[in-house]
């Protein structure tokens, strides 16, 4: 298997609803990527584009074939990937096997969504389309409420008192407001810093226990990469970021979890072959852009990917263990919550934030100091696809 | 191979509050919803068979906030439920007010009726889905 690099990334600000078409967004962030990497749209070998819901956002199919005319990648393979909102970090993945493969030796991959271009109504029924059809959204069930749900889980198989969960829980959306705040490409830049307990908690309640302030946005937006092989990439660049693990996994809907909940055992099996692919263990990342669609999420997601014991994230909150300076950083990107959450988009956006850290490029007020091994985290539905990636400085 | 519970079956059978599983004939462990092979086991040797539709509510959530099309049915309350037979499923909850829902619910033994969502443009056709009660 050969060394895989990513030479260059690009990504849209994530944002409301936008008025540019999805072949646009993505056209512009793959542009952006491919400039960046000093490569022309003709080296390109093929495409894969993560896109969870682009025939309800605007009511275009195929828009990867589009798309990859557009950029002038004109006539290779394009591919679309749905896996909800793990349909970039399985177009990225796939994309590193390819080349890992060595059957194509450049590949851009990313997403693109304007989820936020629908409405809540219709983007709340379309989120719901992840759930099971049959057995589960009969039920009225939305994706929140999944999240709802597993946070009362959460607290009753941890003994939590719920109003201490809360707290905690509210902690994890102030630190990812903050971090937003200060990253000119998220939908809360300039907004939300500095949020007391006191309003995340008291915002209106979306499902119980989840508040407005639990909640990630609906977003629109596109991020790309580019991966080649090791041999172009040391050609290209003397900052190359290598992909040095990958892993991802698949459970049935929600209801078949049950004994496991609230792990996500997708995420576990995921974390574990890109773990065992880098030879690293959880002690070694430095940061992590991982999947806090809600705050409750981020708790399961740093349990079920070895940071903190069961049960004990949200003291890591408290104790500012998941921050910058902590044990691991924790979406210094502001994550889902506060960067924004363009679900075909958003596995991409996670590693343009890590390759951007592991070069040292962010903001000074957000960049984790010798960021070295960066990690993401991805959950696509119910915790039925996970896909986790590891980067690597490779200088 | 033909798919031995369906879920128009399946349907069909929580209409008249019978819950329909499949029981596997090389382990025993019962599948609900139904899948193709045994999800202990991959056998494929499946009967159908009646649950009793009871179980213990494992947890919940108050809906504040619907999806298109379904906004007239706020609030409403979601439980997953252990049923005494093992699995696990989701169904809405009666004779609790919503807006007072709490952790003490969390439990509580349920019996199982049924309700039916007509469907809406995307559903391909109706949904029935479990609605259950307190035991009390």
């Amino acid at each position: 298997m050969k060394k895989v690099a990513v030479v260059g990334v690009g990504s849209t600000k994530f944002s409301g609803p936008q008025e540019k078409t999805e072949i646009e967004l993505f056209a512009e962030a793959a542009t952006d990527a491919i400039v960046e990497s000093g490569l022309k749209p003709g080296d390109i070998k093929a495409l894969f584009i993560g896109n969870a819901l682009g025939d309800f956002d605007e009511g275009q199919g195929m828009l990867q074939a589009y798309a990859a005319e557009n950029i002038g990648c004109r006539h290779v393979p394009a591919n679309r990937y749905e896996g909800a909102c793990a349909s970039a970090s399985m177009a990225i993945r796939d994309a590193f096997i390819w080349v890992a493969s060595g059957y194509y030796d450049i590949v851009v991959a990313g997403g693109v969504e304007r989820a936020a271009a629908m409405g809540t109504g219709l983007a709340t029924r379309t989120f719901a389309m992840f759930s099971d059809a049959r057995y589960e959204y009969p039920a009225g069930v939305t994706f929140p409420a999944v999240f709802a749900m597993l946070a009362h889980l959460y607290a009753d198989k941890y003994r939590i008192p719920l109003p201490k969960l809360r707290e905690q829980m509210a902690r994890v959306s102030i630190q990812s407001y903050n971090h937003g705040s200060v990253n000119p490409k998220a939908q809360f830049f300039g907004k939300n810093a500095g949020m007391p307990v006191e309003k995340v908690l008291g915002s209106f309640v979306v499902c119980a226990p989840l508040t407005l302030h639990d909640c990630c946005p609906f977003s629109d937006g596109a991020a790309a990469v580019v991966l080649a092989s090791d041999a172009i990439a040391k050609k290209l660049t003397n900052k190359p970021v290598y992909i040095t693990g990958v892993g991802q996994a698949s459970s049935g809907p929600l209801i078949t979890q049950g004994d496991f909940l609230p792990r996500i055992r997708a995420r576990e099996i995921s974390a574990k072959q890109a773990y065992d692919m880098a030879g690293l263990k959880p002690a070694d990342i430095d940061l992590c852009e991982l999947h806090d669609c809600f705050s409750i999420a981020s708790l399961i997601a740093t349990e079920g990917l070895g940071f903190f014991d069961f049960g004990k994230a949200g003291e890591a909150w408290e104790k500012e263990q998941a921050d910058i300076g902590g044990k691991v950083a924790i979406n210094p990107s502001g994550g889902l919550k506060s960067k924004g959450h363009p679900i075909g988009a958003t596995g991409a956006g996670q590693v343009y934030e890590i390759v951007r850290q592991l070069r040292e490029e962010v903001e000074p007020e957000r960049q984790v100091p010798g960021a070295r091994i960066g990690m993401t985290d991805t959950l696509g539905g119910d915790g039925a696809t996970l896909v986790n990636m590891v980067f690597q400085r490779g200088w | 191979m033909e798919y031995k519970l369906t879920s128009k079956a399946y349907y069909e059978g929580l209409k008249q509050n019978k819950l329909l599983g499949l029981k596997c004939r090389a382990c025993g462990a019962v599948a609900v919803p139904p899948a193709m092979l045994c999800r202990q086991c991959s056998a494929s040797e499946l009967d159908i068979v009646e649950l009793k539709g009871k179980g213990t509510i494992r947890t919940f959530t108050t809906v504040f906030v619907a999806a298109e099309g379904r906004e007239s049915e706020v609030p409403y309350v979601i439980v997953l439920v252990e049923l005494d037979e093992g699995p696990w499923l989701m169904g809405n909850l009666e004779g609790v007010d919503p807006k007072t829902a709490s952790m003490n619910l969390i439990g509580n033994k349920v019996k199982m009726g049924h309700k039916v969502f007509s469907g809406d443009k995307y559903s391909a056709g109706e949904g029935v889905s479990p609605l259950f009660r307190l035991v009390v």
